[in-house]
């Protein structure tokens, strides 16, 4: 069932009293009642009671199979349905999946209203003079009896000037609906889509292992991969692999192990520069290959059965049975070797760690578990099982798990494995003799990066169990609301005298790379938060292993169990929560003032807080100097917060940054966040789909994300930007043209081309170069993005999408079309067109302005463009040589069809000289002005990407 | 333009080679494609391109510059406004009045002098100004398939105001034929009548495909206002020339338009005479009249301005082009020096 983001396994079980009924006709008769909550979003608790022949019996999770498991390791089941559709747990967990713009996009809907309003202004100001005109057509002296006003429509009507203004109004609109790009959305979403295939079909984001390419899930945040400000990180499974490998264990006060950790590793690399030395680490250690997943354990001392040979060699076999017993993993015998498929992988790394040592568990019952494990006394290996009595299973609170076992001898045992604090509260006097060494050891595992837990057991007497087991029966059977608080305590009475084994260092490995990808975004100026459920320590340490937090870093730590707060635990509610409040915002007052004191010089923060001190630094009074702080700091790290907390986290971020945020993760607990940031990246790796399913980018590991952010979302964010500043630019050249000459037309809203080629301009002759520009334009390559990731840094200042770079655009489209239109009817007007001494009429000007807007918009874009491959050329030669084939079969439908452009280019243009030499002269004078500073820019006021560019072009 | 020069190498096998089986030659073209990776040529603009492109620009553009304006100027082109002074003395301060009234002659003779040769053929214009043939409701009242194909079709609704007169329909309909130039010039060389060649002043399409040969003018300036020329019924539209010159609107208010060819030269220092009949009416919007005699050559007419825009154009580039190289050599910065990146530069100063 990967609903809440785990594919491991999940023990069901059928209530005992049920467990008999195991074909059809043993439910003829059956008949029972189920009592339950109402529908709720829990996944983890279920509250109900059967009654079954007058008897209660609790039902649990353990009992409930959610919507959508899947079977495994068995056939069939019986089961009652309790919730159906909008009911069941799953249902009630789903959030409507958010809607999400990009930024650019929604600049682009701002820019629209700024042309909506150009348009609505150049319409109201051609209407004014036109009211103004043709009032004007009957006055003395300058009666136009051509147009016979004495006879007009209302369209034309001099006696009626304000209606004709506004008749003339609405014509206008229609006229200059050219300016609104309509084919810009279409443009884009196309452009958008193609994005997403090259995104998809990246191999350098491809990950082999899980055969599992990169995958945009939504097309319309391409670009906004360019601009990220701030990424937030989940911690499992996408730092780090969730693999849990077994490295170190303490047993008996010795310590085993000799494997070195990813940390380690990092400490390493920072001290010393010849790190390359200890290479050997990664591939193997002391000769053994590193074949089995989840265990990375090498030392002699232990290994092939030399451990009978070590001194306490009891305590040895006693560590490894825990190992092998106390787990609720599922043995899966295929042929001679034996895996385990267990609920977390931490237990899979025990259990995996004991076989390999020698005590291979094999087999599990209802009742009993069978171990191959080597007889100290007989001196070989042998089968033995043990009946498993009770199962005290983990939870977040207890911190532990417990199994009770008879051993073949009749000896009554009680394994237990847990957190080192807890277990270290409950050792008995004679069980705390390698207390002190084994704390010593615990520390260091944690410092290196490691999970530890303790490991002790102890003996228990029948009469003491069987008192025990009535109780904790009774308690089991309990219907309260309090069930599981009665459960635990029960089980509390018999986990207590331990006898203390040793402790366990696992290790969470890191990901392939993310060292370096981290190190790359944080270059790009990224901001990496990490919003993780674990351990402050834990977290530190694997901020210090992927390079988040460094030696020369100053640590800011926020949290909240320094001794005044824990004084105060006796005062009232109220009480306690102010003085929380104030605690809080003094420790965020100090660090500010850290923080502001060290500005400007070299030393960069890293701000560590904790959940619940961040519960109340988000509280409304603190979150603001909160992010500031959070903000000034290069990193920042929050440890045991809540799924909901990060969504909230992300919230603020993206709102008080006003920048973009993309929040990374791979299990269901960050889908509030994917879903709250401004891109979700979902990691598709072991976990479940949930996180995909609700993301916007899938990819196979973190280290794609620097290909993902520093190539494609630079590329995507510049592709688009331009593609849209473009737009603009050759819809107002083309507008303005039109605008010229209607005002030269005495506002009369009479077009200056054919209405097919303005009907033909968005659709035929420009859109497909302007496409090229969206998918394939490439101002570096993707080695020179990796190289230089303050190239990012473009996205994130938003340059290439700025009020002025748009604005910039849109005047050079304005000066575009002036040029074309003065310099046209300049050259070409009034004397003879060609050398038998015809004239240009308004059929003439048309098709050779026309000609000249096709060539400059067009030649415009070649100029912009920073990549050509013969696709670029194609498309951009080919819209304008499309115009002219358009002109000559346009020339040849018949006169009534083609008006104006009837036979226009092979008679009249073709054979002048004069339109090819003012064609050709007009757009290159069209084409100067932006030339000209665009030379300009990149010769003395060069922008980063230019001096990239031509530093490429120096070293080639 | 395009910006060439510049790095031209293409960004061949920029990463890890073909992780999947691909077979050769077209997937390995599809592979590149969707790996983003076609092989490419990059222009940059280094400083010594820019200078370059500037140069060269500024080269080719300055010559044809003095071409065309060597066309233009070779054209002789004679000038002659005579709206004004068509109109007697008497009648000069109510023109309007003068044009109107039918039972004056409308006949004047203006005297020209040809200041340089000019070889046939001479080229004659009407030139018009402030007349806003390019007005919509002017250029759409007009019905092609009219001109066409004449009385056969009936729905002249296009050609509003001027589609009926007295209840019938009017051939050809419309605003721009019924505002036909009608002033109609003769030209005496030596007491001689010049021979005017009025055939083959038109667009040979609109002679062929868009003005009916069946189509004859009907009821045409019949109604109560007549507004400029009328047209022999006996005649064929296709053959109307003077008819298809005008129904092909001009582009802007001030316009020339083909009134026939002298075919022989006039030598420099000729006085040729012109009778005019000055019929049409441009008073009463304040045109302006003028007439045209010009000869042609490969470029056209005259009209210096493509010339001069294009030697300023190109001496404005070869301008840039040498202030560009004198920064340059001046202060000279070095490729890629990332001190020069423009945020280097702002955090440094902040």
């Amino acid at each position: 069932m990967n609903l809440d983001g785990e594919t491991n396994l999940k023990r069901k079980q059928s209530l005992q009293i049920t467990s008999s009924l195991t074909n059809d006709q043993s439910f003829q008769k059956f008949k029972a009642l189920i009592k339950c909550e109402d529908p709720n979003d829990k996944l983890y608790s279920f509250i109900g009671t059967m009654y079954f022949n007058g008897v209660q019996y609790p039902l649990s999770p353990q009992q409930i199979l959610l919507r959508d498991s899947k079977l495994r390791n068995t056939q069939y089941v019986y089961g009652i349905v309790i919730f159906t559709g909008h009911d069941t747990k799953v249902m009630q967990n789903a959030m409507d999946p958010p809607s999400k713009r990009s930024n650019v996009e929604r600049r682009m809907d701002k820019i629209i209203y700024l042309l909506f309003t150009i348009l609505v202004v150049i319409a109201s100001i051609g209407s004014i003079f036109f009211g103004i005109k043709t009032k004007g057509e009957m006055s003395e002296g300058n009666y136009m009896w051509y147009l016979r006003p004495d006879k007009s429509s209302i369209f034309f009507d001099p006696r009626r000037a304000g209606l004709a203004a506004f008749c003339h109004f609405l014509t206008s609109l229609m006229l200059y609906g050219c300016l609104i790009p309509i084919s810009l959305y279409i443009s884009i979403e196309i452009v958008k889509v193609l994005q997403s295939t090259f995104i998809n079909q990246d191999q350098k984001m491809y990950c082999e292992e899980s055969d599992k390419p990169a995958r945009a899930r939504t097309s319309n945040l391409n670009e906004e991969l360019g601009q990220v400000h701030t990424i937030l990180s989940d911690k499992t499974g996408t730092l780090t692999c969730n693999s849990m490998e077994f490295v170190k264990c303490s047993i008996g006060g010795v310590a085993y192990g000799s494997g070195s950790t990813e940390a380690e590793k990092s400490y390493r690399k920072d001290k010393e520069i010849n790190y390359f030395e200890l290479k050997p680490l990664s591939s193997g250690f002391n000769g053994y290959e590193r074949l089995v997943k989840g265990f990375n354990f090498y030392d002699d001392r232990l290994m092939n059965g030399q451990w009978v040979k070590e001194p306490h060699s009891e305590t040895v076999q006693m560590f490894f049975r825990v190992l092998a017993i106390c787990h609720t993993a599922i043995p899966v015998v295929e042929s001679k070797s034996v895996s385990y498929e267990a609920e977390s992988p931490d237990e899979a790394a025990f259990v995996t760690t004991a076989r390999e040592l020698g005590f291979e568990f094999f087999q599990r019952t209802q009742m009993s578990i069978s171990l191959h494990e080597f007889d100290l006394k007989i001196g070989r290996k042998v089968i033995r099982t043990y009946k498993l009595l009770n199962i005290l299973e983990f939870s977040s609170a207890r911190k532990r798990m417990s199994v009770i076992v008879r051993t073949e001898e009749d000896e009554l045992l009680l394994f237990c494995k847990g957190a080192d604090g807890v277990i270290f509260e409950k050792l008995s006097k004679d069980g705390q003799v390698f207390e002190a060494e084994t704390k010593c050891h615990i520390n260091e595992y944690s410092e290196a990066g490691l999970r530890t837990l303790a490991v002790a057991y102890r003996k228990l007497t029948e009469e003491e169990y069987r008192i025990w087991n009535e109780e904790f029966l009774a308690a089991k059977s309990s219907v309260n609301a309090d069930h599981d608080m009665i459960v635990d305590e029960a089980a509390e009475k018999i986990e207590k005298d331990l006898i203390l084994l040793g402790a366990t260092g696992v290790e969470d490995r890191l990901q392939k790379g993310v060292p370096e990808c981290i190190n790359k975004l944080a270059e790009a100026g990224i901001k990496i938060w990490i919003l993780t459920g674990d351990k402050l320590e834990t977290a530190v340490n694997i901020g210090f292993a992927c390079h988040l937090l460094r030696k020369e870093m100053k640590n800011i730590v926020i949290k909240l169990d320094t001794p005044e707060i824990s004084v105060l635990k006796d005062g009232d509610k109220e009480a306690i929560k102010m003085a929380i409040n104030e605690r809080i915002a003094n420790q965020i007052r100090e660090a500010q003032s850290q923080v502001s004191s060290s500005k400007g010089s070299s030393v960069s923060f890293a701000l560590i807080i904790d959940g619940n001190s961040l519960a109340y630094a988000l509280s409304s009074g603190l979150e603001n100097s909160f992010l500031d702080l959070a903000v000034d700091c290069a990193s920042v790290i929050c440890c045991r917060i809540s799924p909901k907390q990060k969504a909230l986290v992300t919230r603020l971020v993206k709102r008080r940054t006003r920048k973009t945020t993309l929040a990374i993760g791979d299990g269901a607990n960050d889908v509030g966040m994917l879903q709250e940031a401004d891109i979700g990246v979902g990691i598709s790796g072991v976990e479940g789909m949930q996180a995909v399913m609700s993301s916007d980018f899938a990819i196979a590991q973190f280290r794609f994300l620097e290909r993902l952010l520093l190539v494609h979302g630079h590329w995507c964010y510049r592709r688009i930007a331009a593609m849209i500043c473009y737009f603009f630019y050759k819809n107002l050249a083309f507008g303005f043209t039109l605008f010229w000459f209607e005002a030269h037309a005495l506002f009369s809203a009479q077009p200056a081309y054919n209405d097919w080629y303005i009907s033909f301009y968005n659709v035929a002759f420009t859109s497909l170069p302007v496409m090229a520009l969206g998918v394939f334009d490439k101002d570096v390559s993707s080695a020179i993005c990796l190289k230089f990731p303050s190239l990012h840094q473009d996205g994130i200042r938003n340059i290439f999408f700025s009020w002025p770079r748009i604005l910039g655009w849109m005047l050079n489209g304005i000066i575009t079309a002036t040029i074309i239109y003065y310099f046209t009817t300049n050259a070409i007007l009034d004397q003879a067109f060609r050398s038998d001494g015809r004239v240009a009429g308004s059929e003439l000007l048309g098709a050779t302005m026309y000609t000249c807007v096709v060539w400059a918009v067009n030649c415009q874009l070649a100029l912009y463009l920073s990549y050509f491959t013969w696709i670029q050329h194609l498309l951009i030669w080919g819209s304008i040589f499309f115009w002219y084939i358009f002109l000559v079969i346009y020339g040849f439908f018949p006169p009534t069809i083609s008006t104006t452009a009837y036979r226009v280019f092979l008679e009249a243009c073709v054979s002048s000289p004069l339109y090819w030499l003012s064609s050709l002269f007009i757009v290159v004078a069209a084409l100067l002005p932006y030339f000209s500073y665009l030379t300009f820019q990149t010769m003395f006021f060069p922008k980063y990407h230019h001096s990239i560019q031509r530093a490429k072009t120096g070293d080639s | 333009m395009e910006m060439e020069g510049g790095s031209t190498s293409g960004s061949v096998g920029e990463g890890a080679q073909v992780t999947r089986q691909f077979s050769p030659a077209r997937s390995r073209a599809f592979y590149r494609f969707t790996q983003q990776n076609l092989p490419a040529c990059k222009p940059v603009l280094t400083p010594g391109c820019v200078i370059t492109i500037f140069l060269l620009m500024g080269i080719v553009l300055t010559p044809v510059g003095l071409v065309c304006l060597r066309a233009s100027e070779s054209v002789v082109e004679i000038v002659n406004r005579y709206d004004i002074e068509c109109i007697p003395v008497p009648y000069r301060s109510n023109k309007v009045a003068y044009i109107r009234d039918s039972s004056i002659s409308k006949n004047c003779t203006l005297k020209i002098k040809v200041e340089n040769r000019m070889k046939a053929p001479i080229y004659i214009y009407y030139e018009l100004d402030n007349y806003y043939q390019n007005h919509r409701r002017y250029v759409k009242s007009r019905s092609d398939k009219q001109l066409r194909h004449g009385l056969e079709y009936k729905d002249t609704s296009s050609c509003k105001p001027e589609e009926k007169s007295n209840g019938l329909p009017i051939v050809p309909c419309g605003l721009i034929a019924w505002s036909l130039f009608n002033d109609s010039y003769s030209f005496i060389h030596d007491t001689v009548e010049m021979k005017v060649n009025r055939k083959n002043i038109s667009w040979k399409s609109d002679r062929e495909h868009k003005f009916g040969k069946n189509v004859y003018p009907f009821n045409f300036q019949n109604g109560t206002l007549i507004g400029g020329g009328k047209l022999n019924p006996k005649v064929p539209l296709s053959e109307q020339e003077d008819l298809i010159v005008w129904m092909r609107a001009a582009a802007l208010p001030k316009f020339r338009k083909l009134y026939g060819v002298i075919e022989e030269n006039l030598e420099a220092n000729e006085v040729i005479e012109v009778r005019v009949a000055n019929n049409y009416n441009t008073y009463s919007f304040g045109g302006k009249k003028k007439l045209v005699l010009t000869t042609s050559n490969w470029l056209g007419g005259k009209n210096n301005f493509l010339g001069i825009a294009y030697m300023a154009t190109g001496s404005l580039c070869i301008v840039i082009s040498i202030l560009f190289a004198l920064i340059h050599v001046k202060n000279p910065r070095p490729h890629g020096d990332p001190t020069y990146l423009s945020w280097n530069r702002k955090s440094n100063a902040s």
